[in-house]
């Protein structure tokens, strides 16, 4: 274990140590324990900037499963650490958020934290981690975390409903992740990333790369809520909104968009990435921001803007991908993408976690999110109005915040694509950059929407529940503000970003694409000159302004009023159909009655047996070595058949009784024919005790009837019990006729041998039992005690009131 | 003789799965006793019959019959005894709590 295990599992360790400190130190916020832990772990991160910087890695290894290939490898690049920053760096300003947010008198913090600690521990886990199952562990861990905190406020039943649908959609993508991961090493031999990026024409060559990428994708698009799996985020919003602004913004869902960076360089180049990377993003991109503009709720406005900004992010990867098929990494016409991906990953974590804090100083402070109540608030709020403000235009795209230079490298990366010449998209490649344009202006709409119709217009207190609404407290505002001003900061001078950060995490994005010694140069700044993109900025800016100017008219539409997303409906009634579904094969089988279950096995031991025997073609009949039948043998044997197939027949219970007595005494009969005198007396011994424990019993119990069941299933028993008579004969004739051929022989010759010798007795059976193999004899002396005492206490026991056995 | 055993052994589970599948518990468990007696002849069976003495040394006997089975046998119907006499008590008391001896009438509800 090394330091930097230490760091990933600390998380963990601290929250075993959390319902402690609630318990015994309830004076001081449980939250103020919480915020060392990232603080720490923040700037233990930090140290490894000029290392990565450097374009040195760091891996640490601590064994695991060996024999399977499981090693819990940590592995720090430019990518990895960009996220672990991200993790802690945000999570200590949402734990110090969140200790103004939650009452430390009302809520149960002990819950919180833990679960805020594990999803931390996790998330680390997940970036840091070079070995596939170690991050597919991690990856679930995050999965369980984020329902727990989804449903924190476990009473309110929108709550836990928008924590199952998270979890039901992001474990069914995580189980195909770890499906397309073992194909990853079907494929190379190994789980290391590491190791199979270096095997990685082998994957190219496979004709499994297409099913593994689209099952490890599966896992991307849902946990980075992708469509048509972004259902499940906008329900999210149930969570507390430090929640919302930690996982639901800035780091769980951006677990997808690591993912795909991360496999890039494993399936970067071909067609069907590219494809189905960008479409899905940009497609979720227009969808989200359409659907952002529909909603009334702040959290949800967010929500869907996530969604899109995701899509966003996730379309570029898509593009930038198309680096591994020219390999060269010096054009900055293939790369733009992959810095642009990089570049508002950051900035989208900076203005939307600022953004949702507000929102949730919104909601504190009013106690409402709704659009429709608020209005007014930039006189009562002001610093939450200029965080917002500062936010929104970022998210928009405008000058000079750190939102404008992303967007317009997206949009520089959209336009390039045009120029490629390759996939086809000399036909298709036009629709990337209108898709673009198009989302962008609703995203402009959705910002203008949130800000103008929650701090301007009309203040409305008489529908508000608080009487006196102003300005949050100090220290709630802090972390909304260091975001903010990050915003700015990124904003002026995004160079400080581009050597430390976004240089060591596109080498990572695209190893193997520059020649040894080169490293990628980025300069951002703000003027072109006037070129394309711009003129696609000013045309967001000003169809946007029509947009909402006109916004009086198109609000009473139809599509304004729905705030439904269809895809909803298509997961709810799956879920119902689902547990419907469920019930009703449950009961088709589970009838409750014996008969249906001996059925059932019955019918499944034959068909194994019968199937078995057929595909190995074990049925024979050997007639060769037979012993021959004795005159009595066959009045014996018919006498017995007679006696048992008697049995069913008789409804008297003392003949049945009788009758299948007589069966035991003709069976201990055979015995002696068989040259088994010890079975024969045992035999004779336990049918009489048999027999007087019957009639003792069966004088309580009432007359035997006629069975009164349907012809049908009369039918159905008949066949199945003939099917398996007929069954042990041939396997008992085959298994005859088979075992003079094997291999082994009896080791009955060695009993026979020693039994005197050894033990000194001569009759051998007894011997065996008594003597060689004495301890299993003990322990079947045991389970008659068990069943002696079983039938002693179901005659003694009589339970009270009305409970029966 | 083996095929002639094998026969009645196959006759022999053909009934007591009939009588598993009936409705009656008393039957059932005549089903299992002579479910008991089909395993320790097929276990006897497979061994070969008759060839050579029973096994006990001092007949002095050239050849003894397999000893193994006879003990796994042995061991078979003192387990199959117990397993019937619990059987047996148990649909003793079943029936006193529940005044039928019917296994349709003494399932659980649907939603079990």
């Amino acid at each position: 274990m090394t330091a930097l295990h230490w760091a990933t599992i600390s998380p963990f360790l601290l929250a075993i140590l959390i319902p402690f400190m609630y318990k015994y130190v309830r004076r001081i916020h449980t939250g103020w324990f919480v915020l060392i832990l990232p603080l720490v772990l923040f700037i233990y991160f930090l140290s490894f900037l000029p290392v990565t910087a450097n374009g040195d890695v760091v891996l640490r290894s601590v064994p695991w499963v060996p024999s399977l290939g499981i090693s819990f490898d940590l592995y720090i690049d430019g990518l990895s650490l960009l996220f672990a920053l991200l993790i802690s760096g945000i999570g200590t300003l949402v734990v110090l958020y969140s200790i103004y947010y939650l009452s430390k008198h009302k809520e149960k913090l002990n819950n919180f934290y833990v679960y805020l600690l594990l999803f931390m521990g996790a998330m680390l886990g997940v970036v840091l981690s070079d070995n596939l199952i170690v991050l597919y562990v991690f990856w679930e861990i995050t999965s369980i975390s984020s329902a727990l905190l989804i449903s924190y406020w476990f009473h309110r039943e929108k709550s836990t409903y928008g924590a199952q649908k998270s979890m039901y959609i992001t474990v069914f993508g995580g189980l195909s992740m770890l499906g397309g991961f073992s194909l990853l090493y079907v494929m190379t031999g190994t789980f290391s990333v590491r190791e199979i990026i270096a095997n990685v024409d082998l994957v190219a060559t496979s004709s499994l790369f297409l099913p593994a990428m689209i099952l490890i994708l599966l896992g991307a698009f849902t946990k980075s809520a992708q469509f048509p799996f972004h259902i499940w985020l906008p329900d999210a919003m149930e969570a507390p909104t430090p929640v919302s602004a930690y996982l639901h913004s800035a780091t769980m869902v951006k677990a997808g968009i690591y993912l795909v960076a991360r496999m890039t360089p494993i399936f970067g180049g071909a067609a069907e990435w590219f494809w189905i990377i960008s479409l899905v993003g940009l497609t979720t991109l227009i969808w989200g921001s359409i659907s952002a503009v529909r909603q009334k709720d702040l959290k949800s406005i967010l929500a869907f803007s996530t969604v899109s900004q995701l899509g966003m992010i996730m379309s570029l990867l898509g593009v930038g991908s198309v680096a591994y098929y020219f390999n060269d990494g010096d054009n900055a016409l293939y790369t733009t993408a992959i810095l642009a991906a990089v570049f508002h990953l950051i900035n989208h974590a900076t203005f939307k976690g600022s953004l949702f804090m507000t929102a949730g100083i919104i909601d504190h402070e009013t106690g409402t999110r709704d659009i429709r109540k608020l209005g007014g608030l930039m006189t009562l709020m002001p610093i939450t109005a200029t965080v917002s403000l500062i936010g929104l235009a970022a998210m928009a795209g405008l000058p000079p915040f750190n939102g404008f230079l992303s967007k317009e490298l997206f949009f520089t990366a959209m336009v390039n694509v045009t120029e490629y010449g390759i996939f086809s998209v000399e036909t298709w490649g036009i629709v990337l950059p209108v898709l673009a344009w198009i989302a962008s202006i609703f995203t402009f709409l959705y910002c203008a929407i949130l800000f103008f119709k929650t701090f301007t217009g009309k203040f409305q207190p008489e529908k508000l529940a608080v009487k006196h609404v102003h300005e949050a407290p100090i220290g709630m505002l802090i972390s909304p503000i260091i975001l903010g001003s990050l915003v700015v900061i990124f904003g002026l001078f995004p160079n400080i970003l581009a050597y430390t950060l976004i240089e060591p995490a596109m080498a990572a994005i695209l190893p193997g694409i520059l020649e040894p010694g080169e490293q990628f140069y980025v300069n951002i700044y703000h003027w072109h000159g006037f070129k394309l993109e711009l003129w696609m900025t000013i045309g967001v800016i000003a169809i946007g302004t029509i947009f909402f100017l006109t916004m009086k008219k198109w609000s009473k539409s139809a599509f304004y009023r729905s705030e439904q997303d269809i895809f909803n409906h298509v997961y709810d009634s799956g879920y119902n159909g689902l547990i419907k579904g469920s019930q009703v094969l449950t009961r088709a089988q589970m009838t409750g009655m014996l008969r249906d279950y001996f059925l059932y096995m019955c019918t499944f031991i034959v068909l194994l047996i019968g199937y078995t025997m057929f595909r190995y073609d074990a049925f024979a009949i050997n007639t060769d070595n037979l012993s021959p039948i004795d005159p009595y043998m066959w009045i014996v044997a018919i006498l017995l058949v007679i006696s048992v197939v008697a049995v069913p027949f008789i409804n008297n219970r003392i003949t049945a009784i009788i009758v299948a007595g007589v069966a035991g005494f003709l069976v201990a009969l055979m015995f002696t024919i068989f040259r088994a005198p010890d079975l024969a007396l045992t035999q004779l011994l336990v049918e009489t005790v048999s027999v007087i424990l019957f009639m003792l019993v069966f004088y309580h119990l009432p007359e035997l009837r006629k069975e009164k069941i349907k012809p049908s299933f009369k039918l159905i028993n008949l066949i199945v019990s003939i099917a398996v008579g007929v069954m042990i004969t041939l396997v008992s004739l085959s298994a005859f006729a088979l075992g003079s051929e094997t291999d082994f022989t009896s080791i009955a010759a060695y009993f026979i041998e020693n039994s005197k010798v050894l033990a000194g007795g001569y009759n051998i059976v007894n011997v065996i039992l008594v003597d060689f193999r004495g301890l299993d004899t003990m322990l079947e002396i045991l389970v008659l005690g068990i069943a002696a005492i079983g039938v002693v206490s179901m005659i003694k026991l009589r339970l009270k009131g009305s409970e029966d056995v | 003789m083996e095929v002639l055993m094998s026969i009645v052994i196959g006759i022999i589970f053909t009934v007591s799965v009939y009588l598993f599948l009936s409705r009656s518990i008393i039957r059932v468990i005549l089903g299992t006793l002579l479910l008991s007696h089909g395993v320790h002849l097929l276990l006897i069976t497979m061994s070969e019959l008759q060839r050579g003495a029973p096994p006990l040394l001092n007949l002095d006997a050239d050849a003894y019959t397999d000893p193994l089975p006879q003990a796994l046998v042995l061991t078979a119907i003192v387990i199959a005894f117990g397993v019937t006499s619990f059987l047996l008590v148990m649909a003793y008391r079943t029936y006193k709590e529940h005044k039928t001896d019917d296994l349709e009438e003494l399932r659980g509800s649907a939603d079990e």
